[in-house]
């Protein structure tokens, strides 16, 4: 009786343990399936041409995506350069001001831009820069994803400076080094590697965001590189592409499914690569 | 390396230059480089810097909310509360009810929610109380992340050419209609974008769990199972339902994928196996084609009840994480 008891817990245990263990490895599975048909699809119309050309109306041979690559670029590059400043000064400044009411209300806005859908996003830019201005440009998209970009920008910056030791800074106070050049030379140096890594993180969260792109940056059939007017970028190029009923397109989506999925995972290596690179060990 | 740098005074300045001063030999004093008036100047101009940084930020979110508000007054002025239950989303003839919306944008979250569940706790489970540490565990580790940076127009696209199809054979063996397209198929996509998110915020909140309990646990001679019930889950059990709340949010504001796959029907959903649409998913497809100004406003509005939704399941989720420390 107590035997059979005892084999019944065991039994459960394994049982459990087989399930966490299935469950588990199942989440792999699509996984594997969606890196598997994009290098199957994406890898053979890989070329220079695709990469220089821009699209061929459908029926023509050829065509790449050299016009969303270059968006892309340029849109990521512009919401970096917005981001970046304002998202590490925004850091820097939670970090050094804890329980100021500035610094609540920005921390709770901060939490709140997290988790605001992409969408709505693309609404505000639309609103506005495209409504401002009076047509669709890359720069509302850059604004959009500059948006994006910040809480996380925000919240590597001043987690990475929570973990600097305090002498760091009491050190250099007691050298009589003034307040702006202790965090300019000496604290954001040291904070450099998780910074980095935050910005770039960042960069592969939205380099492949499309939602927003949908009525601002809106997409263009041609070349353009002038950041006023409308601008293919690569997640635009897929949706578009892989909703339309043609075959051609169809491989042109898969190939530019394939880049854009490599450039976002060399981000996330380099994020690591920074994280191990510039670690700091006291 | 960056010890020396520091050490060296490589990358921080000299004492000299960071300081602003200058020892004079003869007078025995510290002379100023620059005139403190300057340095001062410098200082208030840095510090007023990072609080314009920070209120920006503020000033961000309250103005998304207030544009929001104030695009959709046409419509809230002209709908009023027929906009959340009346079923006719038509245009055409200036008829706005967004209840298929609604019930599409929760059935698909829900279901999203329901599906990845088991699969997230599954993994959280593994990596924080099974396997910790070893090639195979960060294995795992490294393809959850992986998922996690996929792009969702390239999980829309996979879903669309893979997913699409299995879900029509599935139709057609049961016998329903067999659009492929559907409410079932958008959830699917929805659970596989969710899983990493939830699974790592459900790793963190296991690790959290104090060694001593789970000891205290097996000293009692608890099965492994046993342990993981009354310790892990009990004491994570908030944590958990922090994570779960967050991927919702999530799984309500996610646009792409769900537009690839969802078939973009405005006609209240009868059956999983119907195309619906949902919130996000008509605002995309909707947004650059309204015409009227009511028509738009609608529209609007409904970013303004996504925000909203997202906003307070954001902070409510976010707390829990402080208060357990898994987030700062």
């Amino acid at each position: 009786m107590k035997e059979t008891a005892i084999r019944n817990r065991i039994y459960k245990n394994n049982l459990i343990k087989g399930l966490v263990i299935t469950f588990a490895l199942l989440c792999v599975v699509p996984l594997i399936s969606v890196l598997f048909y994009i290098v199957k699809q994406g890898v053979g119309s890989i070329n220079w041409d695709f990469l220089v050309n821009v699209p061929k109306p459908v029926g023509e041979e050829g065509g790449g995506i050299a016009n969303a690559l270059v968006g892309s670029l340029i849109i990521v590059g512009i919401a970096t350069l917005m981001a970046v400043p304002i998202g590490v000064a925004g850091g820097i400044y939670l970090h050094e001001n804890k329980n100021t009411r500035l610094a609540n209300w920005s921390r709770l806005s901060t939490d709140v831009l997290m988790g605001v859908p992409s969408i709505v996003i693309g609404i505000i830019a639309y609103f506005w820069i495209v409504m401002t201005f009076g047509s669709f440009s890359a720069f509302s998209g850059s604004v959009a994803l500059a948006i994006m970009m910040l809480p996380v920008i925000v919240r590597s910056t001043e987690e990475t400076l929570s973990l600097l030791p305090r002498q760091l800074k009491e050190a250099s106070f007691a050298l009589g080094v003034p307040y702006h050049k202790t965090i300019m030379r000496l604290v954001l140096p040291c904070a450099l590697s998780g910074i980095i890594s935050g910005i770039l993180l960042s960069v592969a969260r939205v380099a492949g965001e499309t939602a927003p792109l949908l009525f601002t940056s809106f997409g263009n059939a041609y070349l353009n590189t002038h950041p006023g007017q409308p601008m293919q970028s690569l997640p635009l190029l897929i949706f578009n592409y892989a909703t339309s009923p043609y075959e051609d397109w169809h491989n042109l989506a898969w190939g530019a499914s394939f880049i854009l999925l490599v450039w976002i995972l060399l981000m996330n290596f380099f994020t690591k690569l920074a994280i191990r690179k510039w670690r700091i060990t006291y | 390396m960056e010890k020396e740098k520091i050490k060296k005074g490589k990358n921080a300045g000299s004492f000299r230059e960071l300081s602003g001063t200058l020892w004079d030999n003869e007078s025995k004093v510290l002379l100023p480089l620059e005139s403190l008036d300057k340095l001062r100047l410098q200082e208030r101009n840095f510090r007023a810097g990072l609080s314009t940084a920070s209120a920006l930020i503020l000033a961000i979110v309250t103005g998304i909310f207030i544009t929001l508000v104030i695009a959709s007054l046409p419509s809230i002025r002209a709908t009023g509360f027929v906009f959340f239950t009346g079923s006719t989303w038509d245009p055409v003839k200036n008829i706005y009810g967004t209840l298929p919306f609604l019930v599409g944008t929760v059935i698909t979250s829900f279901l999203a929610l329901l599906i990845s569940v088991p699969f997230s706790l599954g993994v959280s489970l593994f990596l924080g109380e099974y396997y910790p540490k070893g090639w195979f565990s960060s294995a795992l580790r490294t393809a959850v992340d992986l998922m996690a940076g996929i792009p969702s127009v390239i999980y829309g696209f996979w879903a669309l050419l893979i997913l699409v199809p299995l879900v029509r054979s599935l139709e057609m063996g049961i016998g329903v209609p067999a659009y492929g397209v559907s409410i079932l198929t958008a959830s699917l996509v929805l659970a596989i974008m969710i899983i990493p998110y939830s699974a790592s915020l459900g790793r963190e909140v296991i690790a959290m769990v104090p060694k001593n309990l789970k000891e205290a646990a097996y000293a009692m001679g608890a099965t492994r199972f046993e342990m993981i019930k009354m310790v892990v889950i009990s004491y994570s059990k908030s944590g958990l339902f922090a994570a779960t709340l967050l991927s919702l949010g999530r799984a309500l504001g996610e646009t792409m994928a769900v537009t690839m796959v969802i078939g973009n029907s405005s006609i209240l959903p009868k059956s999983l196996f119907d195309p619906g649409n949902t919130m996000a998913s008509v605002i995309a497809n909707e947004f650059t084609e309204a015409a009227s100004t009511t028509y738009f406003s609608a529209l609007i509005e409904l970013g303004l009840l996504l925000f909203l939704l997202t906003a307070v399941i954001n902070i409510v989720g976010k707390s829990v994480m402080k208060k357990l420390n898994v987030v700062k």
